[in-house]
């Protein structure tokens, strides 16, 4: 601000000052949006091309990253191959019922590093962190191990439980970081004025952290819907969406 | 006044090694303006806070309206509370935050309508129902959040320290409005403060507490002219402090020797027990200056000094004069015209009437903790 200012000032001061001026700030009334509309082409190219390609009219006998034409025959045909239906089914129930289960528990466990202190509030925290940070590799080779040692099926009910697995770090992250600054009086105000704890909850503590939550859960979807590391380490012969296209390639 | 509205039994209440209220005992009287005033960490918001139910008391009973509370939660409690951070829903509008305690006890919606309507008048906020908290000032808040309290008609209402984070002028006219709304609902109020005008100007009563236990509960004049201990004479406005001897006590008046050989007299009523030993004190205003010629009037108390510094602020003089004992006193005298004719370095004698005197219990000296707020 005041290195602006100063410069301003001395525009002004020297010879044409108010139309120079005037043109710095026409440049930073330009200069912001292109730069925005970039970043933004940048992000959404490879999505921009993978739709793309959905309307291309290529030979079904050979992957050909060439344009052919458009068509809207790869959409009638959407459901053609089995395996992949049925993959995409088991990704986006998969998906729907770990999301469910991780953000129900990833809240409560941010609500519980909110609230309390309590022994084992550190480790709690470095587990979930360490969950986030640690490589995919680590955690699906040591899931599979779990599951062998302990003679569970690998299937769809293991892929759910990975899945949950790495996304409670995940939501209980996001609904944390919405709860700094939260006024723990607002709570107290709410029981004051005759609410018990399940309706304070509900009318209060909820609705000012639903914002988290829901992030939380959107990001849990999208990260289980995404996974293949770890998915393919404990699907056994349950194929989902990324681990059939893997294969298909 | 009459029906006791609060009773607080040997209340006590631990946090780990901290005893943040000590053996407490009080009562408030139904419709009083009560306040509990004292440095920070004496336990006074704990002691709010115990009322309310936010904090279960470690030992001892609290009665609210004649009826044990001690174990009940804060939603079972027929008090509302004023939060220092005011503690509004963000997420709702004015209107809704008002009627919040309402709908919790399921009143109807015509009633609830009437009312928030007409507790938003009391606090003079009208025609803002539909605005968020975040849309509000300072002060629109702290009227919302009483508001908010006072529509549920509560037995007792809470305070806890609500004009803190208000600036001065505003904190001002707060302070006449909270007590004009008190005046018009009759409602019991407790108020937690660390200023000790501010209960000084609201309050019928207050308590002044330190180190969680209560020094002394009066009116505040009482406080004020007798204070009954020496953090009391100090927190509550300025004071001069001497050390003395009981020499002689006969009908109702009492003599004592003072450091630097002078003799006053002081009411009997303040001196308790048979203590030899005592702590007698003077407000600055009550004093008057002169130079040190010939003998003092009879009938006044007496003790000389050296003038140090004189200060002039318009309405008063202000002097800081060197007592004995290497003691340092100071007077006020008010601006009427016609000072006293004195100079700094003079030889001056301080006067004042006995039953100005006042007797305290001594007390440590204010931590720098306490101080802080």
């Amino acid at each position: 601000m005041s290195i602006v200012a100063t410069r301003d000032a001395s525009l002004v001061e020297g010879w044409g000052g108010p139309k120079q001026t005037r043109k710095q700030r026409r440049l930073r009334r330009f200069v912001l949006p292109i730069y925005s509309a970039l970043v933004i082409l940048y992000l959404l190219t490879p999505i921009f091309i993978i739709v793309l390609y959905g309307f291309n009219q290529t030979s079904p006998k050979k992957v050909a990253f060439r344009w052919g034409g458009f068509t809207l025959r790869w959409y009638r045909k959407a459901f053609v191959l089995s395996g992949l239906t049925a993959a995409f089914k088991n990704s986006l129930m998969i998906a729907a019922i770990s999301t469910i289960i991780a953000t129900i528990l990833g809240t409560l466990v941010a609500l519980a590093l909110f609230r309390y202190r309590y022994r084992g509030k550190g480790a709690t925290e470095g587990i979930l962190f360490a969950n986030i940070a640690a490589p995919e590799i680590v955690l699906g080779a040591s899931l599979l191990s779990l599951f062998v040692l302990f003679g569970v099926p690998r299937g769809i009910r293991t892929i759910i439980i990975a899945h949950v697995m790495f996304n409670i770090a995940y939501v209980a992250v996001t609904v944390r970081a919405r709860m700094a600054g939260f006024d723990r009086a607002i709570e107290e105000a709410a029981q004051d004025l005759g609410a018990n704890p399940l309706q304070t909850f509900i009318r209060v503590t909820l609705p000012l952290i639903f914002p988290g939550i829901l992030a939380g859960a959107l990001l849990a979807f999208a990260l289980s819907i995404d996974d293949f590391i770890i998915t393919n380490f404990v699907s056994g012969a349950v194929e989902t969406f990324p681990i059939w296209v893997y294969g298909a390639v | 006044m009459g029906e006791t509205d609060v009773r607080l039994d040997q209340v006590t209440k631990r946090f780990g090694d901290v005893l943040a209220v000590d053996d407490l005992t009080l009562q408030i009287d139904q419709g009083e303006f009560f306040s509990l005033l004292g440095p920070s960490g004496c336990g006074k918001t704990t002691t709010l806070r115990m009322i309310g139910g936010f904090e279960d008391p470690t030992a001892g009973v609290i009665h609210l309206g004649g009826k044990d509370v001690t174990n009940l939660p804060p939603y079972r409690r027929n008090v509302n509370t004023v939060f220092q951070s005011y503690a509004l829903f963000p997420h709702l509008d004015v209107f809704e935050n008002v009627a919040f305690g309402l709908r919790r006890h399921h009143v109807d919606r015509q009633e609830i309508k009437r009312r928030v309507g007409e507790s938003l008048t009391l606090v003079d906020m009208p025609g803002l129902e539909r605005r968020k908290p975040g849309q509000l000032s300072g002060g629109q808040q702290q009227r919302v959040a009483l508001a908010r309290a006072l529509v549920n008609e509560p037995k007792l209402l809470l305070l806890d320290e609500p004009l803190g984070a208000l600036d001065l002028k505003l904190r001002k006219q707060m302070q006449l409005e909270l007590k004009r709304i008190q005046k018009d609902v009759g409602i019991t109020f407790l108020y937690v403060t660390h200023d000790q005008e501010e209960a000084m100007t609201m309050s019928n009563r207050l308590a002044v507490m330190r180190h969680g236990k209560i020094e002394q509960i009066a009116t505040p004049e009482e406080v004020y002219e007798h204070p009954a201990t020496e953090f009391v004479a100090g927190f509550l406005g300025a004071s001069n402090l001497l050390e003395g001897e009981v020499k002689s006590r006969h009908a109702g008046v009492a003599d004592v020797v003072v450091e630097g050989g002078s003799t006053v007299t002081v009411p009997d009523a303040s001196l308790n027990g048979s203590e030899s030993r005592v702590k007698i004190g003077v407000r600055p205003e009550k004093i008057r200056l002169e130079e040190d010629e010939g003998e003092p009037p009879s009938g006044w108390n007496s003790v000389r000094g050296v003038l140090q510094i004189a200060t002039f602020v318009g309405v008063s003089h202000q002097y800081t004069v060197d007592g004995p004992a290497g003691t340092t006193l100071t007077v006020y005298a008010q601006n009427l015209g016609s000072g006293a004719n004195v100079a700094p370095g003079d030889r001056v004698r301080l006067l004042w009437r006995p039953e100005h005197t006042f007797v305290v219990r001594p007390s440590e000296p204010l931590a720098e903790w306490e101080e802080e707020q």
